[in-house]
């Protein structure tokens, strides 16, 4: 394929995932959420019983979907492999204090851009934090981090987790009372599409985003480290297309106070994305793109998706996440704590070429 | 021949632009998933290089030459 048809695609895969986040929200999802990797997986361990904030727990199809999505087109177009066994536990752990600066600012990068959709100018400093962790990230990049090479696994490894998907839809589909549900009106896991809405989006993205290889953090990386802009592309796109949907539906609101599930914390946001913005380029992609990879069969971002679901579980049982009242005081030390480890993380394993 | 078999995102790039400094006229790449493949190929092109693959069980050989002009 060339790089026009690439771009073509990228971009009209972006406008359509947009067009698909802005009807979620129409359909029931919470404000500036139709999709959000880390707050769908924060509310699904929820809904599993591994943090038990009454307000946030429910088993997102949204998530199940985009694995399965990717999986599935994977498997058609003969791209799902089984590969692993570069560095696992430090993937864990980067998806771990990833997802720790992810609930600070009160979104992934995908909802930073549907937030700023939204009209929810509080993103921008997200956004701004996102850039400098990237740039920095790629400082290491460019000095010769690598987590080293993955390895064939046998085929089953690659299916775990995409059958796992399977288990959590038969789980929120029959409610077992072992399953948590949000009470309506108790807050945002409440809000949600009907389960075949919210399933078949992200299905539909799923596919997408596995075909473009879209990525919010390759999108800015590559324009850094290679004056590349094809994944940017993608990330204006779908930026366009929500803006598009909120306007026509009135869901666009500018302004920094009273935001749907969002802080006004300038420095918190900023430092909560940067913190995701660095751990996932030493990742190698954003928590998109983590669950697209899994889906491919990828067992790195599999391990790195159950980082940011431990993450997740522990972030709400230790205070660490943030609220619309702001930052909490374990959630700043959290990702002070969060920058070092991955400030570790990149020099040890960042080879001076010395040739 | 740059072996970039198993290697993730970004590297396979960031390896042939450190290979490209030398201003060779001719590279020659191994990788083993289509994303690689694409992403080299995109960078090698935008950098005034032809790209020829060839797939041999699901692993990439890319001859990476400069477009004559």
């Amino acid at each position: 394929m060339n790089l026009q048809a690439e771009k073509r695609n990228i971009i009209g895969a972006g406008l359509l995932i947009g067009l698909i986040a802005g009807l979620l929200v129409i359909a029931g999802n919470p404000a500036n959420m139709g999709f959000c990797i880390a707050c769908f997986i924060r509310d699904t361990v929820g809904g599993l019983g591994l943090h038990r904030a009454a307000a946030v727990q429910y088993l997102r199809p949204e998530i199940m979907g985009l694995i399965l999505g990717s999986f599935f087109i994977s498997l058609l177009s003969h791209e799902h492999a089984a590969k692993g066994g570069s560095a696992p536990l430090t993937r864990f752990l980067l998806g771990f204090v990833v997802m720790i600066g992810c609930l600070m600012f009160l979104g992934c990068p995908f909802r930073m851009i549907l937030r700023l959709a939204g009209g929810d100018w509080n993103a921008f400093s997200g956004l701004a934090g996102f850039i400098l962790g990237i740039a920095t990230g790629v400082f290491f990049l460019n000095r010769g981090y690598s987590l080293k090479r993955t390895y064939n696994q046998p085929p089953l490894e690659g299916k775990l987790l995409p059958a796992l998907q399977l288990v959590l839809l038969v789980l929120l589909i029959t409610a077992p009372a072992v399953i948590l549900f949000t009470k309506a009106g108790g807050g945002p896991g409440a809000k949600h599409a009907a389960t075949v809405v919210s399933l078949g989006a992200g299905l539909l993205v799923g596919a997408l985003a596995q075909k473009t290889r879209l990525c919010m953090v390759g999108g800015i990386r590559d324009a850094i480290l290679f004056r590349e802009g094809k994944l940017l592309f993608g990330f204006v796109a779908i930026f366009i297309s929500a803006l598009a949907v909120n306007l026509l539906a009135g869901n666009f609101h500018p302004g920094f106070a009273n935001q749907p599930i969002a802080h006004t914390d300038a420095l918190w946001n900023l430092l909560g994305m940067y913190l995701a913005g660095f751990g996932c380029v030493l990742l190698g992609g954003c928590p998109l793109r983590q669950l697209v990879l899994t889906g491919e069969g990828n067992t790195d971002s599999a391990v790195t998706v159950l980082g940011l679901a431990a993450g997740a579980a522990f972030a709400h049982n230790f205070a660490l996440a943030a609220s619309a009242q702001g930052p909490t005081f374990n959630g700043k030390i959290g990702v002070m704590v969060g920058i070092l480890v991955t400030l570790i993380i990149a020099v040890s394993n960042t080879v001076k070429e010395s040739r | 021949m740059i072996d970039a078999r198993g290697i993730s995102c970004p590297e396979p790039v960031i390896m042939i632009k450190k290979a490209m400094m030398n201003q060779a006229a001719e590279y020659e790449m191994l990788v083993d998933n289509r994303t690689a493949l694409e992403n080299v190929t995109r960078f090698a092109q935008h950098n005034g290089y032809t790209v020829k693959a060839t797939e041999n069980n699901g692993e990439y050989t890319l001859k990476i030459c400069r477009t004559k002009e």
